[in-house]
């Protein structure tokens, strides 16, 4: 609750024109080009300069990072925050659906991950679906509309799903027969989930060849009507174009196997295996269709298909040549992603820079933004973190997040203001107290109006 | 108050009275409402004006008009006329499977229950009615009509409501024996409503329910072309096949869409703009933190007069988000705000309780800074711009239909009577306002059960 009223205040503390920030003396960790103790200036939403010594422009923001660090933001290739709805269960392809039409700018959880350094997400709908619905990447500009939250220029996704949630999803006898006032849906079994996404890509293949028909026909000048678009099959055929990423639900190694098959057979590539527990078993393989693998460190056995897991997946995964990230699947584990990826030096000896690729370059390259974000370098955006100690320690604090040159979250602005919005909030809980018993009949013989506000 | 009867209509006055039990009515014939103070909305107050009705339309208004000989003339020296009121999204008087329940649907949606066999996608047409029209639905008899007329509400903009694609809203004025005789459009929209089937059916969620409109409305623009080409070259084509879902949407003039928070404001421009749609949105308590992409995209705004509140039957123990308790406290705000931005907006009943609550919730809104004007007129002149009948309704005006308030003052005043309500020229007067049942009477006090409702 504290903190619900936290994100509140810093929409409000949007500055128009940002000055260029300077941070000196600082430990800064580039994840690209090793550590330097020196200087980083972010100057027109952009990383300027990086260097021992760096002159501050006219009109800088100066800080002293004596003792601090400063990282690129974190990059979270998994999240469900932000957004109004969580799965469309009611049909195994649903791929008209998109993340897009559903996105809540209000969600505290952006402000939350923002105060654990997360600056940018890959946001994805729930796991229902053999093939799920279209996923954005977005930035935690806290405060901004979704339209301004959009990470312009990278790549739109779609959501896969295997194993036991999509075959599970309307199946609730879990043997693919109906429940009593249920319907059964397809796909029960993993075998039917393969079946779902040969069948759909079957599909998107008819429906672009009725368009190469139609060109056709059209271009010899004969008369012909033209195809109904079809929501649900233009994702796919943007897929097959290579236009638009795969992100895979998936756990174990003979559906990642399965699912790598059918994306050879149909022509198209699998970017990202998500969560993936058993992917140490097929690292080979999966390094020669190219996917990345997007896991968790440790976080496993919460049903039959995550038993198999051990905490050295990532590490196998790397050394095994797999482009490689930490997603955290929630909203309360996305707020220490940087803690998540020093796990990696304990189980399978990371070195610090290969576990900050973790949450940073390697979700970058992932999503195919890393010419962008993912480390310090000059010319990419200035979303940049202030540690008051090294990152991959438990004992530090993000003190400031800076995105696109723009502060978003300021721990100290953030701890002062606690009190103010506490008076705010007991202010109007008082005043609608006061027109409540105001509207009470007292005389009048008016009634008691009991309403129901919106649900909120 | 004295009224001139004259000898020829004392008689047409007792053949035509009406029946019911707590109203007079009078038949069209010819009326002058004298030395009123009146309120014509689309221009300045007339402050010693007269009105003179016939024929169930307005003949003529000034300061200086003529009174006809054969007209029955009322002397309204002390009151106000106004042009009838307008709820402009509304259910009264609509019967059976298509009158509804609250707008739910606002928002998130509610889940409805499972009926028929569960639907696969966009091309089930599932929650689909886009063809029903308001019109046809209409029950003259429906308790309801009487007492919003009773209230000061000579029209209403009637929709169905209960799927995604609920049908065609008419412009339906709130007196009639026959239904036919109501209707003053038939269809001015399509309410769309943003529910859910739950995990059985699809949709099933918020985004599946924004994909399948999307898919409607390309589907609809589909088949207009398929049956131009096929009408133009019927040998040799497939003909297209018959879809009255889309029918339904194609001869809808305008889309209402629900967006009650500023988020919900900004998703619904995106998607007209996206679609092409001639929008209106209706909820808009927090439409005030989107007026200026409102005003840039010149869409008209429905204003709920259900104003958000703490459910009573919370747990006192809950404490509401500085978030939620900022949404309550500025809905009543919005009005004003939109007015001052030139945003256009009108009221609606969103069964906010008895029609006569409606004006005590929009006093809600002047109390927070709506300019009175512009509150008479968000429930008489814009609704009717909003859906195009201004040429006909909104407006005292030489040339409309007929339909007027008379009050002893101002209408947003606490303890104003309602003497008069002209309803295409046939003039019924209400009944002072009936205690309301359960009460011991004036002044008591609510028992301890209400109290902790």
């Amino acid at each position: 609750m504290r903190f619900g009223l936290l994100g509140l205040c810093c929409a409000s503390l949007a500055v128009a024109a940002d000055l260029p920030v300077l941070i000196q003396n600082a430990t800064i960790l580039t994840v690209t080009n090793g550590v330097i103790r020196g200087s980083i200036l972010l100057e027109n939403g952009k990383i300027a300069a990086i260097g021992e010594k760096v002159l501050a422009p006219a009109g800088a923001m100066v800080i002293d990072g004596s003792g601090k660090y400063v990282m690129p933001g974190i990059i979270d290739c998994h999240s469900h925050i932000m957004i109004e709805a969580i799965n469309e269960g009611s049909v195994s392809v649903s791929s008209m659906v998109g993340i897009g039409d559903v996105l809540n700018p209000e969600d505290i959880a952006i402000y939350r991950a923002l105060a654990g350094g997360v600056t940018t997400a890959n946001i994805l709908h729930g796991s229902a679906n053999s093939i799920g619905g279209k996923t954005l990447v977005m930035k935690m500009r806290w405060g901004r509309s979704a339209e301004e939250m959009k990470f312009q220029g990278a790549m739109p996704g779609i959501k896969f799903a295997l194993g036991e949630n999509p075959k599970r999803a309307g199946n609730i006898t879990g043997f693919g027969f109906a429940a009593p006032g249920q319907a059964a849906r397809y796909p029960a079994t993993r075998m039917g989930v393969e079946d779902v996404i040969r069948e759909a890509f079957n599909d998107a293949k008819v429906y672009r060849a009725s368009w190469d028909e139609y060109k056709a026909r059209t271009a010899r000048g004969e008369i012909a009507i033209p195809p109904a678009r079809d929501l649900k099959l233009e994702p796919l055929v943007e897929v097959l174009e290579g236009k638009r990423l795969v992100h895979a639900h998936c756990y174990r190694q003979d559906e990642i196997l399965m699912l790598l098959r059918v994306a050879d057979d149909y022509g198209f590539k699998i970017r990202t295996l998500q969560h993936a527990l058993e992917a140490y078993k097929v690292a080979k393989e999966i390094a020669a269709h190219g996917a990345g693998v997007s896991t968790f460190s440790d976080w496993w056995a919460y049903k039959m298909e995550a038993q198999d897991a051990i905490p050295y997946n990532a590490a196998i995964l790397v050394r095994k040549g797999v482009l490689t990230s930490l997603n955290s699947d929630d909203p309360e584990l996305m707020r220490h992603l940087d803690k998540e990826a020093a796990k990696t030096m304990k189980y399978g000896g990371l070195s610090e820079t290969e576990a900050l690729s973790l949450v940073t370059i390697n979700p970058a390259r992932q999503l195919m933004i890393d010419n962008r974000v993912g480390s310090l370098e000059v010319g990419k955006d200035a979303d940049v973190l202030l540690y008051d100690g090294h990152p991959l320690s438990n004992f530090s604090k993000v003190l400031k997040v800076w995105i696109d040159g723009h502060e978003y979250f300021d721990r100290d602005a953030d701890i002062q203001q606690r009190t103010r919005l506490e008076i705010e909030k007991k202010a109007l809980i008082g005043k609608a107290a006061a027109e409540r018993s105001l509207s009470r009949p007292a005389g009048s013989g008016q009634t008691v109006r009991v309403q129901g506000g919106p649900a909120l | 108050m004295k009224l001139r009867f004259r000898p020829t209509l004392i008689l047409a006055a007792i053949i035509t009275a009406s029946t019911a039990a707590d109203m007079a009515a009078q038949g069209p014939g010819a009326y002058v409402l004298r030395d009123a103070r009146v309120v014509i909305v689309s221009g300045p107050v007339i402050e010693h004006g007269t009105v003179v009705v016939r024929d169930g339309l307005i003949e003529a208004v000034g300061s200086s008009v003529a009174i006809p000989a054969d007209a029955w003339v009322i002397d309204c020296k002390g009151l106000t006329v106004y042009p009838g009121l307008i709820d402009a999204l509304s259910t009264w008087g609509l019967s059976g499977a298509a009158a509804a329940p609250p707008a739910q649907g606002r928002g998130r949606g509610a889940a409805g229950p499972p009926t028929g066999p569960p639907s696969r996608g966009p091309e089930d047409r599932p929650s689909n009615t886009s063809y029903l029209k308001a019109a046809d639905e209409i029950s003259p008899t429906a308790p309801a009509i009487e007492m919003a007329r009773n209230a000061g509400f000579t029209t209403a903009v009637v929709f169905p409501n209960q799927n995604i694609f609920s049908g065609q809203g008419s412009v339906i004025d709130l007196a009639g024996e026959r239904a036919g005789q109501m209707v003053v459009a038939d269809s001015v929209g399509q309410c769309v409503i943003l529910k859910t089937n739950g995990f059985r059916s699809f949709p099933g969620s918020l985004m599946g329910t924004i994909a399948y409109i999307r898919q409607i409305y390309l589907d609809a623009e589909h088949y207009t072309v398929a049956k131009s080409v096929y009408e133009k070259h019927p040998q040799g084509l497939q003909r297209p096949q018959y879809d009255r879902t889309l029918e339904g949407v194609i001869m809808s003039p305008r889309v209402l869409l629900p967006a009650e928070r500023q988020v919900e404001v900004l998703r619904m421009l995106a998607l007209a703009r996206e679609l092409k749609l001639n929008a209106v949105l209706y909820g808009g308590h927090e439409a005030w933190k989107a007026v200026n992409e409102l005003k840039a995209s010149n869409t008209p705004v429905l204003v709920s007069l259900r104003w958000p509140q703490r459910m009573a039957d919370n747990d006192p123990a809950l404490q509401d988000p500085l978030r939620v308790l900022e949404f309550r406290d500025k809905a009543p705000s919005s009005p004003g705000i939109l007015a001052r931005a030139g945003v256009k907006f009108a009221f609606y009943s969103d069964n906010a309780g008895a029609p006569r609550e409606l004006l005590r919730n929009a006093k809600k809104a002047i109390d927070a800074g709506l300019p009175p004007d512009d509150a008479i007129r968000a429930m008489t002149l814009s609704p009717a711009e909003i859906f195009g009948v201004a040429d006909r309704l909104g407006s005292i005006d030489k040339g409309k239909i007929a339909n007027l308030v008379v009050a002893d003052g101002d209408l947003f005043q606490d303890r104003v009577k309602i003497k008069y309500v002209f309803v295409d020229g046939a003039k019924f007067e209400p009944l002072p306002e009936a205690p309301p049942p359960g009460r011991a009477g004036r002044g008591a006090i609510p028992s301890a059960a209400e109290e902790q409702n």
